[in-house]
């Protein structure tokens, strides 16, 4: 049956949509404005001299280029915690899922107390900590903390608990796999959308991880992109600070460019995770 | 999305604040021996070594390089560490944790004494600093001072005056105001003629506020080691809330928030018309506010006599030695170079605002003409107000937790929400509050 068209729900949605599309609207247009044109001009509409391009050169030239390595700072971060942390979190949670051992309520009770503590809760405590082990002010600093994602565990958790069935598992025990193997090569394509949720979840989350970085680093050639923006907006406010609003927008837009290809390319994965398990055969 | 972030970091920083103060004492009264000579410092220059600088100004950036070309054996390794909360936040953590602490730091005059009261910040009378008196303005070194111990090198100050948009001023046909009074009268006869326009924009700023009750005489802070008083019912005060009252009443001021890029915006385009700011404003106007070029001008501060010559200092910083520092006495050739010698000269010539009177009176800087200012030896009157600074001010062992809740206290007057002199009294209120909540006898 074709579902019945309601126009209040139309407008509704309409309405989200363009509240959600208009800072990115905004965005857009106030990065193609000189500094100038920035304060000069109705924010919603184009001001005269296309600036788009000389800002990008500009944004990618400031500072001998540190705009450039701050990406690659945040493309690390992100490969190696927001990677690793998907890894550590789909070996747990299947783990937790699939095995019985003593202690599993306990480990699944800290965890879920885990999700309740907010990162920002928790960074100046792990900064005295790595402070003490001499961690401060290197990657590690922040590509630890990232491997630790609790909610990342408990979707997988709860994923593996309905997506690989104990059968399939028994039959490859009993051919004599090895857990390892068993989990690779049986278990892993069968959590892929599962996988690929908590990579774009724990992707999103590295890439804008501003308050961790800012505790942990001082040395700029080690900055991710947030935080790197933010000290040149910073900048403004500095007595005898270079202010760069128009770079700090460009390089904002910049920013945000890569998560929306990730989300994108990701996205029927994506989808057909969040349908998984929602009906029992 | 910053402003949640920048509130993050403000409950970070307060919770670290009372970290340095915690520790309090009476012992800043006697000043320290000295214990390193000038010779060790030349022979720490000699053996060379590396520096780790956590500072922001930006002309610091010449100075490390030629420091290091004059001292080839020294590497310094310079980071911007992020201005205000987030430097103080970043150097309490890396002091309580006791690893990464940088060699030397800057920090500005408001937020010193709480270093200075924790001991976080190294006496420099241990390296005879003490003969450096006269070298400083007053105000910068009694800033840098607590009883006659010196916690830190003046870098840069900020003696007040007004820096307005002539183009609105002539397009009004106002006169440069040379009295609060007439301040008030220009900022009504200009919103008046342009409802756009405002004489200036504030929505409550501590540093701002405390500097004004400062050039009105008002001594609302006394310290005493760790007994602190504070009263915000004195006669500058009043005398500075009675005026601005009056400018928040007419809704004569502009609110949009200082520093953001509304405020650049307001500043370009002559909805804000005026400033009354530290010294440090013109390379901030050079390049944020670029459509000002040849608009602007400076005259010295309105007054609340007529004839008076009174000011105060709005922002400045020193850079100090970290008690936990590794290299103090190479840390400390560094510190003489960068504000005495050689790097003071490179400061001003990059567009610092000295706080070395030699940098201050040499003719070369007060002859100096600004493009922006349409030519004007603008540095005349800013050096005039340095000399002019009201003296005997001081500011709380804990004045970054006090401004931080400014605007949560003193801030709801410029929503309509009671008296700016109701609101003072409960910045006071919270101020004491806290102190006492650190171990403080504060009154």
């Amino acid at each position: 049956m074709r579902p019945r068209r309601s126009i209040p729900l139309t407008l509704i949605t309409a309405l989200a949509l363009i509240y959600s599309l208009l800072p990115l609207v905004w965005l857009l247009i106030s990065a193609t404005k000189t500094q100038e044109g920035l304060f000069g001009s109705f924010g919603l509409w184009f001001s005269g001299d296309f600036a788009f391009f000389g800002n990008i050169a500009d944004v990618f030239a400031y500072h001998d280029g540190i705009f450039g390595r701050w990406l690659l700072n945040t493309l690390l971060y992100v490969v190696a915690g927001a990677g690793g942390a998907t890894l550590l979190a789909a070996l747990a949670g299947y783990g937790l899922a699939k095995f019985d051992f003593a202690g599993r309520r306990a480990v699944f009770a800290v965890v879920l107390g885990g999700v309740a503590v907010p990162p920002t809760a928790l960074a100046v405590p792990i900064f005295l900590m790595f402070a003490k082990m001499g961690l401060t002010d290197t990657p590690w600093a922040v590509i630890i903390p990232t491997l630790a994602s609790p909610f990342g565990l408990y979707l997988m958790w709860t994923y593996s608990r309905d997506a690989v069935p104990d059968e399939i598992l028994e039959s490859a025990r009993i051919d004599g796999a090895g857990e390892f193997t068993t989990f690779f090569s049986l278990a892993v394509p069968l959590l892929a959308p599962g996988l690929v949720t908590v990579l774009l979840f724990n992707t999103v989350m590295t890439w804008n991880n501003f308050f961790l970085p800012l505790i942990m680093l001082k040395d700029a050639d080690l900055f991710p992109l947030t935080l790197g923006l933010y000290s040149w907006n910073e900048q403004g406010t500095t007595a005898g600070g270079d202010v760069v609003f128009d770079l700090v927008i460009t390089g904002s837009l910049l920013t945000i460019v890569p998560l929306i290809v990730a989300f994108l390319l990701l996205q029927r994965y994506w989808q057909s995770g969040l349908a998984a398990g929602s009906v029992k055969q | 999305m910053l402003i949640t972030r920048r509130r993050a970091i403000l409950g970070a920083a307060l919770s670290f604040t009372l970290l340095a103060a915690g520790c309090g004492g009476d012992s800043a009264d006697e000043p320290a021996a000295t214990t390193v000579s000038q010779d060790d410092v030349q022979a720490a220059l000699d053996a060379g070594g590396t520096l780790t600088v956590w500072a922001w100004e930006p002309t610091l950036k010449q100075v490390v390089a030629d420091f290091q070309t004059t001292y080839p054996k020294v590497k310094i390794n310079l980071v911007n560490s992020g201005t205000g909360n987030d430097a103080y936040t970043a150097l309490q953590n890396a002091i309580q944790a006791g690893s990464g602490v940088p060699d030397v730091a800057q920090i500005e005059y408001y937020a010193l004494p709480q270093f200075a009261l924790g001991k976080a910040v190294t006496d420099l009378n241990t390296f005879g600093a003490a003969s450096l008196d006269g070298t400083f303005t007053p105000g910068t070194w009694n800033a840098v001072h607590s009883g006659a111990a010196v916690y830190g090198l003046p870098m840069d100050s900020g003696p007040m005056a007004l820096f307005y948009n002539k183009d609105v001023f002539d397009k009004h046909q106002l006169g440069v105001p040379a009295t609060w009074e007439e301040y008030t009268t220009a900022a009504e006869k200009l919103h008046r003629a342009d409802p756009k326009a405002y004489i200036t924009a504030d929505s409550g700023d501590a540093g701002f506020t405390t500097s004004m009750i400062w050039q009105a005489g008002g001594k609302p802070y006394t310290v005493n080691g760790t007994d602190v008083g504070i009263d915000f019912a004195d006669a500058g005060t009043s005398k500075f809330t009675a005026q601005w009252q009056k400018l928040i009443d007419g809704k004569l001021l502009n609110p949009v928030a200082g520093w953001s890029d509304g405020w650049y915006a307001g500043l370009a385009d002559g909805t804000i018309a005026s400033l009354v700011i530290g010294a440090w404003m013109p390379a901030n106007l050079e390049s944020g506010v670029k459509a000002g070029n040849g608009k602007w001008r400076v005259a010295p501060m309105p007054q609340w006599e007529s004839g008076g010559k009174a000011t105060a200092e709005n922002g400045g910083s020193s850079i100090t030695i970290p008690e936990k520092a590794a290299n103090k006495a190479l840390a400390y050739a560094f510190l003489k170079y960068a504000t005495v010698d050689k790097g003071a000269q490179t400061r001003v010539d990059n567009g610092a605002f000295p706080a070395s009177t030699k940098q201050l009176n040499a003719p070369e800087f007060l002859n100096k003409e600004f493009p922006y200012f349409g030519g004007q030896k603008v540095n005349e009157v800013l050096a005039a107000s340095a000399g002019q600074v009201v003296p005997g001010w001081s500011y709380l062992p804990f004045q970054v937790y006090a401004n931080n809740v400014f605007n949560d206290t003193a801030g709801k007057a410029y929503l309509g929400q009671g008296t700016l002199q109701d609101g003072l009294k409960s910045w006071q209120d919270a101020s004491v509050k806290y102190g006492q909540e650190q171990g403080f006898t504060v009154k």
